[in-house]
């Protein structure tokens, strides 16, 4: 069982990352998280990481991991509360987390969550984060 | 320039990148670095930190200050006696974000300092450099 | 020669009280004198210089000042030279503050060791060496106070003519004036971000009219910030696209992935559809209602009134 613990706010799954992560934690998320999905039929997952100050190549992957696996089972993965120090040295370490969808807050996070669940017709919007680009 | 002060300390495990982070930010901190400097150079840590337990086999890094003028710096120095990297050059092109965990960590330290420097040879270990100024 | 330097290290040490006496006299004929104010703290200082100089020639280092035995040193004059940047001396009066020690320190050699010329000479000649180095230390020391004020005073003007404005719920504008060098696009690319995050907008329209060239270097700042946003979770709109750029861009083959607009007006309609916003002419809107709109709307019932 992992140290971060996973709330159910309707069906989406939310995870606040506050603590400094290393590999044991990390790992243990993903395995909670995806039997927490499967186990709560969720259609979403929301992940806070406002309280993360680094967010390096390891943590990228895991997200990316996560939002894969969410895929897979069929849920929405959903980023929010990126710092825009993290952003800027996301950006200049290359890391395009191109797998995940971001949001600004919980709020958006939400929103952005129920409106790709409730409209089951933009199914090629749910398969492509980028998608939702293109007005 | 002026080396201001060091101190090392060992990079064998996960919780060391922990610590390792911790003890650059408090570096950064002191050296007068704005958030995105911070972020940048503890980011840039993280990254050979990772390195050097998950493919050096453990190792070691020195944390210097510098001082030019009216300008602090931070140079890390990360070190193995791990199995080296043979082909260099391959080593610091961009790897996947889902794959070659290697290649991007490398090029994407190297990218977010002002100095970098590396030298491996296969057999013996990995040496590598790396320094952001304010 | 580390007999010869311990001796100096003695002669300082004995001759403090001269020496001093003699520098401060020194200081007022070769350079501008502080204020009556700092007196008490200048002569506090030329003591602590003194102390300094013999710990250091104690060390036998003559040659260099950057080992931990000149550490007190570096550290008393780096102070010296920031409270001598604030008083406003010049590069010049602050070197000849330093500089000014050689008289009395002459003297001493030449009192002490008189009877030995080969050696005073010598021992001049190292001294020389020496406060030479820790005088020009002390200018470094001035150059890079100066710059980290320049510095400063610049990075308040930066921030003061990058401001971000909020063109209505959720959509941000920045409009850029000037050059973009790497480092007004750092303090640019922040506030910017910074401010997406504190008023919750998803869109911002960045606005280049003002920018005279894009280049590949200011084209990667563009894209940089832009990603930054979009990783936040919010997109932006490039605006203020004057026709010249637009053939740079294609010409320098840049591609930038965003969407942009020749006006910002053009980009804030985009905006606003974007953010579900639809724009209604009120009398238009009066009319495919019908009357009841029209006798019940607030303004005309004012003006009937």
């Amino acid at each position: 069982m992992s140290e971060i613990p996973i709330m159910r706010i309707g069906d989406c799954l939310l995870v606040s990352i506050q603590v400094d992560m290393h590999d044991r934690l990390a790992m243990a998320l993903q395995d909670d998280l995806t039997q927490r999905i499967v186990a709560d039929r969720a259609r979403g997952v929301m992940i806070d990481i406002s309280a993360l100050e680094i967010v390096d190549s390891f943590i990228g992957r895991m997200l990316n991991n996560i939002a894969a696996m969410s895929r897979v089972l069929d849920a929405v993965t959903v980023v929010v509360g990126m710092r825009p120090a993290v952003a800027i040295t996301l950006v200049e370490l290359g890391m395009s987390l191109s797998g995940v969808r971001t949001a600004l807050n919980v709020d958006k996070g939400l929103a952005a969550i129920r409106s790709i669940v409730d409209n089951p017709e933009d199914e090629d919007a749910r398969q492509d984060p980028d998608a939702r680009r293109k007005y | 320039m002026l080396v201001e002060s060091t101190d090392t300390m060992p990079v064998r495990n996960s919780d060391d990148v922990v610590r390792v982070r911790q003890a650059v930010r408090a570096r950064a901190v002191a050296a007068g670095f704005s958030l995105v400097d911070q972020t940048k150079i503890i980011t840039a840590a993280s990254e050979i930190a990772r390195n050097t337990v998950d493919y050096g086999g453990g190792g070691t890094l020195l944390i210097e200050t510098l001082r030019e003028g009216a300008r602090r710096g931070v140079r890390l120095t990360f070190a193995d006696n791990g199995p080296g990297i043979a082909d260099l050059a391959l080593a610091m092109t961009d790897g996947h974000t889902t794959g070659n965990g290697l290649g991007l960590g490398l090029s994407g330290a190297k990218r977010l300092s002002n100095e970098f420097a590396i030298t491996s040879t296969p057999g013996q270990g990995t040496k590598v450099t790396l320094a952001r100024w304010k | 020669m580390p007999n010869e330097t311990n001796l100096v290290a003695a002669l300082i040490e004995k001759d403090r009280q001269t020496l001093l006496t003699g520098w401060l006299d020194a200081q007022k004929r070769y350079g501008r004198q502080r204020d009556t104010t700092n007196a008490a703290a200048n002569t506090e200082q030329a003591r602590q210089f003194l102390d300094q100089l013999r710990r250091g020639a104690a060390s036998g280092q003559f040659d260099t000042i950057t080992g931990s035995d000149w550490a007190g040193m570096r550290e008393l004059l780096e102070d010296l030279s920031r409270a001598l940047v604030a008083e406003g001396f010049s590069p010049t009066d602050t070197a000849m503050f330093v500089f000014s020690i050689k008289e009395p320190l002459f003297e001493m050699l030449r009192r002490e060791l008189g009877k030995d010329a080969a050696k005073v000479a010598d021992l001049s000649w190292a001294v020389t060496r020496l406060v030479d180095r820790l005088g020009l230390f002390t200018i470094e020391c001035y150059a890079a106070t100066r710059e980290e004020m320049i510095g400063r005073q610049q990075q308040e003007l930066l921030e003061l003519s990058t401001p971000v404005v909020q063109l209505w719920d959720g959509i941000l504008a920045l409009p850029l004036i000037g050059t973009l060098d790497s480092a007004r696009t750092q303090i640019v690319m922040e506030s910017l971000l910074e401010r997406i995050v504190t008023s919750g907008a998803e869109i911002a329209i960045i606005d280049i009219t003002g920018v005279p060239t894009v280049d590949t270097l200011v084209a990667q700042h563009l894209i940089k910030t832009i990603s930054a946003a979009r990783l936040m979770g919010a997109d932006c709109v490039l605006s203020g696209i004057r026709p010249q750029i637009a053939q740079t861009i294609v010409h320098l083959g840049l591609e930038l992935n965003v969407i942009s607009k020749a006006t910002m007006a053009d980009a804030l309609g985009l905006a606003l559809r974007r953010t579900g916003k639809v724009i209604v002419d009120r009398a238009r809107l009066a009319e495919t209602r019908g009357t009841d709109a029209r006798s019940n709307d607030p303004d005309r019932r004012a003006a009937r009134e």
